[in-house]
């Protein structure tokens, strides 16, 4: 099993909890707004920590609370693709690329910088600011940040919900070549019906 | 066009208020980090004990530095005994009335800057394998930067013009505290020295608008999403 994900965590009032396995290919964590599916990436990521539960990613235990296991989050090798992007404003397209490259071991590394930029189509955006770019390209850097950090999954919360209708097909297509070409794990956020329908190899429903 | 007594206050003053800034900065740093990300209790006693000088009587700020750094105080006998160091009337005591008074305008814009940081992005950085040290220098520390400085051309241009906790700590030598607005007020006792008191004045003004234009130009440099390098 890739994700082995049982957990619960109480946020104020709300009790947010999943439990599911999945294999590889695209899991879809499926919910209207609100029901808690961003908080229950943090969780796998190790941003946001379970009250009780467990999560395992290939194997890999990153969380257990009866074994009093908690990966820090820069420990964790996940690839996080955040719905706002959050680009580092404050460097270039190529040093927002690097930053998780550089901080990885080497042999943890599956990418080159030339890889990425070719597989995404962004080589021309290295020297630009983040601000500069449309919110297509800005996804695209985001989800070449994470991959070349070397991760062994990838955590995509909502990538497509700040993007028009054109660049949302344009992601799309990065999306399913990731799922299909680089056959990473891959834990997705979605409220959106017809794109999980044609993302998702599986469906988990939350809230 | 200045007379060398003049020019001596001047640079006394720079030299007053640039010590008083650096050797402010890190506890300035450190309380504008506490009241910024820290969750403690006490947190509002701790920010208002900051803004205090803000709102006492400079006077009063000088005369609680006279009875603890004082050459019988406990804190000026500490000073003295074990850094050898003497504060009270000397140019050191008036860097550390400048300091304190200038201590919460240098927390207040730094708080700020902290406070601006978008925390996501330094999840972001961690989710990339950064540990807190590296999110610190590479994300927090550069974004919050700009404001950091503004707070410290502040705080200077604060103790540029610090005066009451001054002439009450460390009284009014020449050579040794006479700074500019001492020197001022001193000019201002003498029938006939209006020409020094203007001369003087007018490079109070320029100073301090000059620190006040640098700071705003950082201020906005913080807000605005970035484009360019930070500095």
């Amino acid at each position: 099993m890739s994700f082995e994900v049982c957990i619960e965590r109480r946020l104020g009032e709300r009790r947010i909890a999943a439990d599911f396995a999945a294999a590889g290919g695209l899991t879809a964590l499926f919910g209207p707004s609100g029901a808690g599916k961003t908080s229950l990436l943090n969780m796998v990521a190790g941003l946001l920590r379970p009250d009780a539960g467990r999560i395992a990613v290939g194997g890999t235990v990153l969380f257990d609370a009866q074994r009093g296991v908690d990966l820090p989050a820069r420990r964790r090798r996940a690839g996080y693709v955040f719905q706002d992007g959050r680009l580092f404003p404050h460097r270039r397209v190529r040093d927002n690329l690097l930053y998780g490259w550089k901080l990885a071991r080497p042999e943890d590394r599956w990418m080159t910088l030339d890889e990425a930029t070719g597989f995404l189509g962004i080589a021309h955006l290295l020297d630009r600011w983040p601000r500069t770019l449309s919110g297509g390209e800005a996804q695209r850097v985001a989800i070449g940040r994470a991959l070349l950090s070397g991760p062994r999954f990838l955590l995509m919360d909502e990538p497509l919900a700040s993007l028009d209708r054109a660049r949302r097909e344009e992601i799309m297509e990065v999306i399913e070549r990731l799922r299909d070409e680089l056959a990473l794990p891959i834990l997705y956020v979605s409220h959106d019906r017809d794109e999980v329908e044609r993302l998702a190899n599986r469906v988990v429903a939350v809230g | 066009m200045l007379s060398p007594a003049e020019w001596e206050v001047i640079a006394l003053s720079l030299k007053v208020s640039g010590v008083a800034v650096a050797a402010s900065l890190p506890l300035a740093f450190a309380l504008a980090w506490l009241l910024a990300r820290g969750r403690f209790a006490g947190r509002i006693l701790l920010d208002a004990a900051v803004h205090l000088p803000l709102v006492l009587p400079p006077v009063v700020t000088g005369w609680l530095l006279l009875i603890l750094f004082g050459n019988t105080g406990p804190a000026g006998r500490w000073l003295e005994d074990t850094l050898g160091v003497t504060v009270m009337f000397r140019w050191t005591g008036a860097a550390l009335a400048a300091a304190i008074m200038a201590l919460p305008l240098m927390v207040r814009a730094m708080r700020l800057s902290i406070e601006a940081v978008d925390r996501r992005l330094e999840q972001a950085a961690e989710s990339l394998g950064a540990s807190r040290a590296r999110v610190f220098a590479t994300i927090t520390l550069p974004l919050a930067l700009p404001g950091l400085l503004a707070g410290m051309v502040l705080g200077f241009a604060r103790s540029l013009g610090e005066f009451g906790a001054t002439i009450t700590f460390v009284s009014n030598i020449p050579g040794e505290t006479r700074t500019l607005p001492i020197a001022i007020y001193s000019a201002l006792q003498v029938p006939g020295s209006e020409g020094a008191v203007t001369r003087l004045s007018l490079i109070a003004v320029a100073l301090s608008l000059a620190a006040l234009v640098v700071s705003e130009v950082l201020t906005r440099r913080a807000g605005a999403g970035r484009g360019g390098d930070v500095l």
